[in-house]
């Protein structure tokens, strides 16, 4: 009688608990989890084919590489030895063409009138320097979204290249590039600098 | 068997298991939708996890389309412990059934967890694949007004610098696989193009015309690059094999396109245009054709593009005072503004990349002077961070 009852209780004490409780199931083969992939070193360097070694001595005024300028023959126009514009070869200045910069409308690549006559000097400029070259640079404001802001900035160094191929220079006088809105002249969020930031900017080109 | 021990083993077994049978009745019925067909997320129950094998578990699933509530409330639970190696449970609560019983061993314990929550979401979420291994690329503003290119873990966590080159680099692009990243720089002084072999550190030049070479995506196959090209007077798509041969332009629209994104079956391309003056979206047959527009009903600005892996939707920005979120069939059909659960406000946000599993998007968030990368789970609209990176950070894309 005694053995019933404890075998009894058993029983029900075991199906109590796997009722309530369900039994954790014995983990078998664990899983090894591969270790974490190669670290990345960070690359500080161009490696494609035909691309020249970049000379650091610090970053230009716009974040351009800066090479050590060679011992150059005498300045012309009364400027200090000029950096090379990697892109193109030629010297770069950034300053004589300071007071052309076109601006533009909000989200418009469109040549406003007050903005001709700026265009207009440049054009005058080349003219009178038939080895001169210029690069248009295009930026907003940071108001549009990263993809599409390059794409207009793209937009308005061209629409400031038109222009300035219908006064007369020969298309290949005459370089092109958007940063978007990664360059702004002004920092800050106002419409005042906003404006400040849309704009297409000359950097004349030596030989 | 004895007789004399049989009836009474007979009552006491019957009356144990009616005992059982009304401990299970008496709890509420939890109604769960499933959440590939209702909004509703999976409720979950974390227990025996503490620190940070529990953070990465609660994030990952939280992001997965589930809710961490107290185990009463819970359709499943999951449980373990953390020593040397993780173990971990899953037990659907009702049924008492044990769905997973997993040892993790090896790398880290955020590596372990995030198998773990993987493993948990296969599990309980048929067909969606867990995204908690997943790595993503995206820009980080660097002084001086320049930018590098970063990848991470998708939580935001393990972040490394692919590029260090004190310019503006920028618009990362996977190649299907996770070994290398196309982007935008500005280190030869013009922006290129340029592939970027994560292991061995080689680059090469992808596209290096005059004017703007940017907006890299890799056909979902590898082979192929599209991109937007200026070297024809207004930046227009282009098409490439992988090296940048055989370069085939798509548009010849005297206005601009940017942003092109693959279909999953490779055979289309969605891009922005703006030949009608103002951002729209469209498509074109990737091996040529004309350009047909997406037609989403949704005013203004569209841009940004994203095709989802299963090929059901179209992610992009729009702009209704400010940038939002939108999706649109893309198939055919009319277009959404994605809106936050309860307020009914559009979801602000803009440059979506869709996750490895349809359903995650990441994309960039405007917090007073910074960038911040997000998570938005589609389904549940429920948005959420990437943590651990400082600064301003944007132009998210997630390898596949």
């Amino acid at each position: 009688m005694k053995h019933s009852l404890v075998l009894t209780l058993l029983v029900v004490s075991a199906v109590l608990f796997v009722g309530a409780v369900g039994c954790q199931p014995r983990v078998k083969n664990p899983t090894p989890i591969p270790g974490a992939k190669v670290g990345v070193k960070p690359e500080g360097g161009p490696e494609g084919p035909g691309q020249a070694p970049i000379v650091r001595e610090g970053s230009g005024v716009t974040g351009q590489p800066v090479v050590q300028p060679t011992t150059a023959p005498p300045p012309s126009d009364g400027n200090i030895a000029l950096p090379t514009d990697p892109d193109t070869g030629m010297k770069r200045d950034e300053v004589f063409f300071k007071a052309n910069t076109v601006y533009f409308d909000f989200d418009r690549s469109t040549i406003k009138s007050s903005e001709r006559a700026k265009i207009e000097a440049v054009a005058n400029h080349l003219k009178s320097q038939p080895t001169y070259k210029v690069k248009v640079e295009g930026h907003c404001d940071e108001r549009g979204t990263e993809g599409y802001n390059l794409s207009l900035g793209e937009r308005r160094a061209l629409a400031v290249r038109t222009y300035l191929v219908n006064l007369g220079i020969s298309a290949d006088r005459v370089y092109t590039i958007s940063f978007g809105e990664a360059r702004p002249a002004v920092d800050g969020h106002t419409e005042a600098a906003w404006s400040k930031n849309r704009r297409g900017e000359f950097i004349r080109l030596l030989p | 068997m004895n007789p004399t021990l049989f009836r009474p083993l007979v009552v006491v077994t019957l009356l144990a298991s009616l005992f059982v049978a009304s401990l299970r009745a008496a709890e509420p019925e939890i109604d769960v939708v499933h959440p590939q067909q209702g909004v509703r997320l999976v409720p979950i129950a974390l227990e025996g996890f503490t620190g940070e094998v529990r953070s990465t578990l609660k994030f990952d699933l939280e992001i997965q389309g589930f809710e961490i509530v107290p185990s009463d409330k819970a359709q499943y639970l999951v449980s373990g412990s953390y020593g040397s190696s993780l173990i971990g449970y899953l037990q659907d609560r009702i049924s008492k059934v044990w769905l997973l019983s997993k040892e993790y061993t090896g790398a880290s314990a955020r590596l372990q967890a995030h198998t773990f929550a993987d493993e948990i979401v296969e599990k309980l979420i048929p067909g969606q694949a867990g995204v908690a291994r997943t790595q993503i690329a995206f820009k980080a503003a660097t002084p001086s007004h320049n930018s590098e290119i970063y990848l991470a873990d998708y939580d935001g966590y393990n972040a490394q610098a692919v590029t260090r080159d004190n310019t503006i680099s920028r618009d990362p692009a996977w190649l299907p696989g996770c070994r290398v990243l196309y982007y935008t720089s500005y280190m030869s002084g013009n922006p290129f193009i340029y592939s970027h072999e994560l292991q061995t550190r080689m680059r090469k030049v992808v596209a290096g015309f005059s004017g703007l070479n940017t907006g890299a995506a890799l056909s979902p196959d590898g082979r192929r690059v599209a991109m937007i090209l200026s070297k024809a007077g207004s930046p227009d798509l282009y098409v490439a094999d992988a090296d940048g041969g055989n370069l085939k332009r798509l548009t010849t629209t005297k206005e601009d396109e940017s942003s092109p994104c693959w279909s999953p079956d490779g055979q289309t391309i969605c891009f922005v245009s703006r030949m009608r003056g103002v951002a729209e979206l469209y498509r074109i047959p990737a091996a040529g054709g004309s350009m047909e527009m997406v037609r989403t009903g949704i005013p203004g600005n569209l841009t940004e593009p994203d095709w989802s892996p299963d090929g059901k939707t179209i992610v992009f920005t729009a702009q209704t005072g400010g940038f939002v979120l939108g999706t649109v069939p893309a198939g055919g059909g009319a277009g959404t503004i994605l809106l936050k659960p309860g307020s009914g406000e559009a979801i602000r946000g803009e440059d979506p990349f869709w996750a490895p599993n349809s359903r995650t998007v990441i994309f960039t968030r405007r917090v007073g002077d910074r960038r911040v990368l997000s998570l938005l789970d589609v389904i549940s609209k429920q948005v959420k961070d990437v943590g651990q990176i400082s600064g301003s950070c944007s132009q998210p894309a997630w390898a596949r």
